[in-house]
């Protein structure tokens, strides 16, 4: 007779996931798993996407499931909410600061930041040599969570992880 | 919800979500051959946000009456869809895609604030999940407007040109299915007479703005959408042609 994993050792065992389009930040500091319940030995785990149509979704939700499993939990069940939506605000500062340590721009504050059609008000720090002086090349990049700009000061192009 | 509200829900979610799939498929026809590297990428990304809209909305219907958004996409014939003819026309030029984009992302920029109150819960949490990509987009497809606009004479020909074409088309958009006015009654989805009226206003301008020219005459104005251009079928043949080949693959 073995004991299960408790909640506790299984977000930290979740926490071992790392995002995987940005490696550096795991999904649980990403903001992704909303919430982990365990009822005997069924395990729910209740995530949220990040961007709607983002391709890493299928993938994080095998992880998430395989990693549960893999602690001997079955059945593992990966529910998936949209409210309250994910927002950039959820991702831990430490996670931020390594964002802006691997060349990546973290978001900013999200604000009330209820209108739609509003431009960026802050301006953008470069993740590399901190100045102000940046600009944005293209809002879309690599992959949807991120815009690309160029520091006009270390002459650097950079990505910035966007605010919503 | 009364079952004559959810019957309608159906089909406007359908709807919706019919407009997100086709657009995005014909934008992707772009993929690998857009003027510059960066502005592929950025088509490409819109795309992907549309399409994950689709499936949004599908995920929705669902939640209603048990369909399969993979059915729905890839095993419904062109008579089935009930996507605006707008999104059906072919990619056409640069120029051409972008003024159809900006049309479709500015009214789904003032139908999803006007839908953020829907009095059905899950409706008014994918906007809010929706509204946050879709500001993105209009800051992109705005810029482009005014880039060709106000660019060379051939830019600006060609956008005027657009303008004539997609005009009336755009339209349709605003035409209510049948029964939507129960919806709206519910507060269950915006009032299209209301989004018309922001968006003919906010576009009026910024097209002015741009140096283009709003057509005098209007052109041709679909109001159905159980009708498609012929360009329907061809684009779905093309989308579907995988899934329909061997419709038990679980890996393609």
């Amino acid at each position: 007779m073995t004991t299960l994993p408790s909640t506790e050792q299984v977000w930290k065992a979740l926490a071992q996931i790392p995002d995987p389009e940005i490696p550096v930040i795991n999904v649980v500091e990403m903001g992704i798993v909303r919430d982990v319940e365990i009822e005997g030995n069924k395990a729910t785990i209740t995530m949220t996407p990040t961007f709607s149509g983002c391709p890493a979704l299928h993938l994080i939700r095998e992880q998430l499931e395989r990693t549960a499993r893999a602690l001997g939990f079955d059945p593992v069940e990966v529910k998936t909410v949209l409210s309250p939506a994910w927002s950039t605000d959820w991702i831990t500062p430490e996670a931020k600061e390594r964002l802006r340590q691997y060349g990546i721009a973290p978001p900013k504050p999200r604000g009330a930041q209820d209108f739609l059609i509003e431009l960026e008000a802050a301006p953008t720090p470069c993740p590399r040599c901190g100045s102000l002086n940046t600009s944005v090349k293209n809002t879309f990049g690599p992959t949807l969570c991120k815009a690309i700009y160029v520091c006009n000061n270390c002459q650097e192009p950079f990505e910035s992880f966007k605010t919503v | 919800m009364t079952n004559a509200a959810k019957e309608i829900l159906i089909a406007k979610l359908t709807a919706l979500a019919d407009d997100e799939v086709i657009l995005a498929h014909r934008n992707s026809e772009w993929t690998g051959h857009g003027p510059i590297l960066e502005e592929d990428i950025a088509l490409a990304n819109i795309v992907q946000d549309e399409l994950g809209h689709a499936t949004l909305w599908y995920g929705l219907r669902q939640q209603l009456d048990g369909s399969d958004p993979d059915q729905l996409a890839f095993f419904r014939d062109a008579n089935e869809y009930r996507c605006c003819e707008l999104v059906e026309l072919p990619k056409g030029d640069w120029a051409f895609t972008m003024l159809r984009q900006y049309l479709f992302d500015l009214y789904e920029a003032f139908w999803l604030e006007a839908a953020r109150h829907s009095t059905y819960q899950p409706l008014a949490d994918a906007v809010q999940k929706i509204i946050r990509e879709e500001r993105f987009h209009l800051q992109h497809t705005q810029a482009w407007i005014e880039r060709l606009g106000q660019g060379t004479e051939e830019s600006n020909r060609r956008l005027q040109q657009a303008l004539e074409m997609q005009w009336g088309y755009a339209q349709q958009l605003f035409v209510s299915i049948p029964g939507e006015e129960l919806l709206v009654a519910e507060g269950i989805v915006p009032d299209l007479a209301s989004v018309k009226e922001r968006w003919l206003e906010h576009s009026t301008r910024h097209l002015q703005a741009a140096g283009l020219r709003l057509p005098i005459n209007p052109g041709y104005q679909p109001t159905s959408r159980t009708y498609h251009t012929e360009h329907l079928w061809s684009i779905l043949a093309e989308m579907q042609s995988t899934a329909r080949w061997d419709a038990e693959a679980k890996v393609w």
